[in-house]
């Protein structure tokens, strides 16, 4: 029986031990030594939150740095309200779909987590609530009024 | 940049408490060996005499989900009365076991395994009588060979018709010295 190893879905440790260290170190960057770590735990919280429902095993990275994106992204928001958004430095070698992520860099954050999970990770509305710890009605309303600015943006 | 250690080991506090891992494990130390012990939220799931999880992990991951980590707080309970196991301060112990995935047959034996005292020996013969199947001593050889949490459910209890060890997943020097510390004389 041929089975298509690439595509397995690893346990949990493996994925966890493969990519804490950049998640610790792109948190530590972006958001200084006193608030990284509760970063850290909740953002492998959220991606353990919806690990079990991921179809298949590829961008994992790309995946769970969007959730650190947003992790530190709410934690901007709670502490200084109205500050721009944190830069997390992209990874090298990334797929195509990032190119999605260029296109929505305009877009508010929360619009565009959810576009980039929607039309980049193919999730659906509940593995986008998930990821973002909110609620599958708001993610649908995240993505459509996302890709709605996007239309208008595109216009111009 | 390299995780601090006490960040990781506080994630892996906080995945056990959260109530969303599959399952857990990690590394016991006893006197025949490291062992890899796994929990769920159910009871103690796989007790493991190799002590390299990769293939483990997969084992484990299709039986409960992919939420499994390494989690050394998650086995606390196991570790504590294995330790008083080994070191002659317990003689049965009180954990619930997840035996899911197992026939119902397979469940029955382990059942009545599990109904060996201390210090004592059955033969596979008896124990597929007790099990309601007394020509069934070889399907509970097989059953003993795959036994997914041994020590706990005492498969090195069990011996042949004759008095010989006949065998162990673990190896025979671990059923022998599993006997030897409940006092069994062979």
């Amino acid at each position: 029986m041929m089975e298509d190893v690439a595509q397995r879905i690893p346990p949990f440790e493996a994925f966890y031990a493969e990519h804490r260290d950049v998640v610790f170190g792109v948190l530590r960057r972006t958001l200084g030594v006193d608030r990284a770590d509760d970063a850290f735990q909740e953002t492998f919280l959220r991606a353990l939150r919806a690990y079990g429902r991921l179809d298949h095993a590829e961008h994992l990275r790309a995946w769970v740095l969007t959730i650190a994106r947003n992790v530190a992204l709410d934690v901007h928001r709670r502490t200084r309200p109205t500050a721009e958004m944190p830069e997390i430095p992209h990874v090298d070698g990334l797929p195509a779909f990032v190119e999605l992520a260029e296109l929505t860099d305009a877009l508010p954050a929360k619009e565009r987590a959810a576009v980039v999970l929607r039309y980049g990770y193919d999730l659906d509305y509940e593995r986008i609530a998930a990821a973002l710890g909110s609620s599958p009605d708001a993610a649908r309303q995240a993505t459509s009024s996302g890709v709605r600015r996007l239309r208008r943006e595109t216009r111009r | 940049m390299k995780t601090p250690t006490d960040l990781d080991r506080r994630f892996r506090d906080a995945a056990a408490r959260s109530g969303l891992l599959d399952a857990a494990y990690d590394t016991v130390e006893s006197p025949i060996g490291d062992l890899l012990v796994a929990v769920t939220d159910r009871g103690l799931l796989s007790i493991s005499f190799d002590p390299d999880p990769a293939a483990l992990l997969d084992r484990i991951a299709d039986t409960t989900g992919r939420g499994v980590l390494r989690s050394p707080r998650a086995i606390d309970a196991a570790r504590g009365e294995l330790d008083e196991y080994f070191d002659h301060r317990r003689r049965s112990f009180d954990l619930t076991v997840d035996l899911r995935g197992t026939t119902d047959f397979t469940e029955r034996v382990l059942a009545e395994l599990a109904r060996v005292p201390y210090g004592q020996t059955a033969t596979y013969g008896e124990l597929a009588a007790r099990a309601g199947r007394p020509r069934a001593a070889r399907a509970v050889g097989m059953v003993m060979n795959r036994n997914p949490i041994p020590i706990v459910l005492p498969c090195h209890r069990i011996v042949g018709a004759s008095g010989d060890l006949v065998g162990y997943a673990g190896g025979l020097g671990r059923k022998v010295e599993l006997l030897r510390l409940e006092g069994v004389t062979m």
